[in-house]
């Protein structure tokens, strides 16, 4: 209890402090009216997910800005983890966000709730955040906490019902460095508490008596998650009009998880009404510390995973970009408006999950390592007005 | 469990250097003098030096990353629920 009105004491004190802070004549903004309809699709281990998203944004009075998202994934799998423990599935996720931003002076505050539902699976998150420009506006610091409730059932189990609790604290820096350069800093500290694993998947172990040598139990994880990360991103404008990104993260959890997150990319505006742009990412991470693609017997340990996402692997990504203006003077109540086309390869590469799928006759634990290709797609219109 | 992993530590740290930070920016509030003049800015404000320019896509991408990695978090905002069998 005194924890917990210590934190929350701090948490006022930093709101107040940042209020409190003298208005100036340079002032914050808020986003722009603008109003964006995507179409998404990911295609890649077995898995399908497809669906539209649709984000709106509009000020109201000059001091307010209210958002709506609506977005769904329409999954059909037939992954990995599926084919060897259970039958494909489709289903669908719907989520619904709502937002107001405030502006006062060189400060902007925010308030969010999103609502994302699943047959199985229902998520409720609140967010506050703050910005504050400072230094003739070369430094924004901007301040956020998320509050989530989640509520995870099982399909074909009517009694199982558990919950989640989770909180994020995000504080982030953008730092104009010189005419051409602009870097940001961020740092997120994530909290969960409930039930955080999947309740269909299962973990292998070595089973002499079964016929294939291993058979299945219930995955189980700890009941507590905590993680932080700390990105580190960089934008420069080149002379002739083009811009280059990199960005870093480091990533560690209590589950034993680091991770390293590396991307560096280069967009190029033509003369006419084409943006064209690339990129590349890298992602590496370690297993958890209670992951194991095979289990020496039943029950080896108290927690059991044999999730690929908790297994040592390597990702490498690459995208490719293009845009195209349009009403680029205006037309009607139109400012402006943007197709884009976003096109990303990616490729994961696991040192410790094996594919087990159609290996009967292979000694367990001697299959081959598991690798997948997967294909992302986006077209998006966006319309400001 | 080891110390550096300690939740509790984690969260305490991160809150005492979001009050540094906060404590930074107070103190020297209006006290430096901007190097990079508000009228020099035409290339920062080109919306190609933007760091977000399509939230409606980073929010799907970023939802992406997330469920096919176990790390999370700094990324920029992205919605709940998984998806990720």
């Amino acid at each position: 209890m005194k924890d917990f009105v210590e934190k929350w004491a701090q948490c006022l004190a930093l709101l107040v402090g940042l209020w409190a802070l003298p208005q100036s004549t340079y002032a914050a903004v808020l986003p722009e009216d603008r109003a964006d309809l995507l179409y998404h699709r990911y295609e890649g281990g077995g898995v399908k997910i497809d669906g539209p998203s649709l984000l709106v944004r509009k000020k109201f009075a000059e001091k307010y800005s209210v958002s709506a998202n609506y977005y769904v994934d329409m999954v059909s799998s037939a992954s990995i983890d599926v084919l060897t423990t259970a039958s494909p599935y489709k289903e669908e996720r719907k989520q619904e966000s709502l937002g107001v931003t405030y502006l006062r002076g060189k400060s902007t505050y925010s308030l969010d709730y999103s609502n994302s539902k699943e047959n199985d699976y229902t998520a409720n998150t609140a967010s506050f955040g703050l910005s504050q420009d400072l230094f003739g506006d070369l430094t924004t610091l901007s301040l956020g906490f998320s509050r989530g409730w989640d509520e995870v059932s099982k399909r074909g189990d009517a009694v199982f019902a558990e919950k989640t609790d989770r909180r994020s604290y995000r504080a982030g820096l953008s730092q104009i460095i010189t005419k051409s350069l602009i870097m940001s800093a961020g740092l997120e500290v994530i909290t969960d508490e409930g039930f955080l694993n999947n309740p269909y998947r299962s973990v292998r172990y070595i089973d002499l008596a079964s016929g294939n040598g291993f058979s299945y139990q219930a995955e189980l994880y700890p009941r507590t998650r905590t993680s932080s990360a700390a990105s580190l991103d960089a934008r420069y404008y080149l002379p002739y009009r083009a811009a280059l990104h990199g960005g870093v993260r480091y990533f560690t959890d209590t589950w034993g998880i680091t991770s390293e997150t590396g991307e560096i990319g280069y967009i190029h505006p033509t003369k006419g009404a084409w943006t064209f742009e690339t990129s590349v990412r890298y992602y590496g991470q370690t297993k958890a510390d209670f992951y194991s693609d095979l289990f020496p017997r039943r029950t080896f340990q108290n927690f059991l995973a044999r999730d690929k996402e908790l297994s040592t692997f390597t990702s490498g990504s690459l995208r490719l970009g293009a845009s195209y203006d349009f009403a680029r003077s205006g037309w009607r109540w139109v400012k402006k408006g943007s197709v884009n086309f976003y096109y990303d390869r990616m490729e994961f590469d696991y040192d410790d999950f094996r594919n087990i799928y159609n290996q009967s006759g292979t000694p367990p634990g001697t299959e081959p390592l598991y690798s997948f290709g997967a294909n992302v797609f986006q077209i998006f219109m966006s319309v400001w007005f | 469990m080891h110390i550096m992993r300690d939740p509790y530590i984690i969260r305490r740290r991160a809150v005492i250097a979001g009050a540094l930070l906060t404590a930074m920016a107070l103190s020297g509030c209006g006290h430096i003098e901007p190097w990079v003049k508000p009228y020099e800015r035409a290339a920062l404000a080109d919306p190609i030096m933007s760091m977000d320019p399509n939230p409606v896509s980073s929010a799907y991408t970023h939802h992406v990353y997330e469920a096919r990695e176990g790390a999370r978090g700094a990324l920029g905002g992205a919605g709940g629920g998984c998806g990720c069998n």
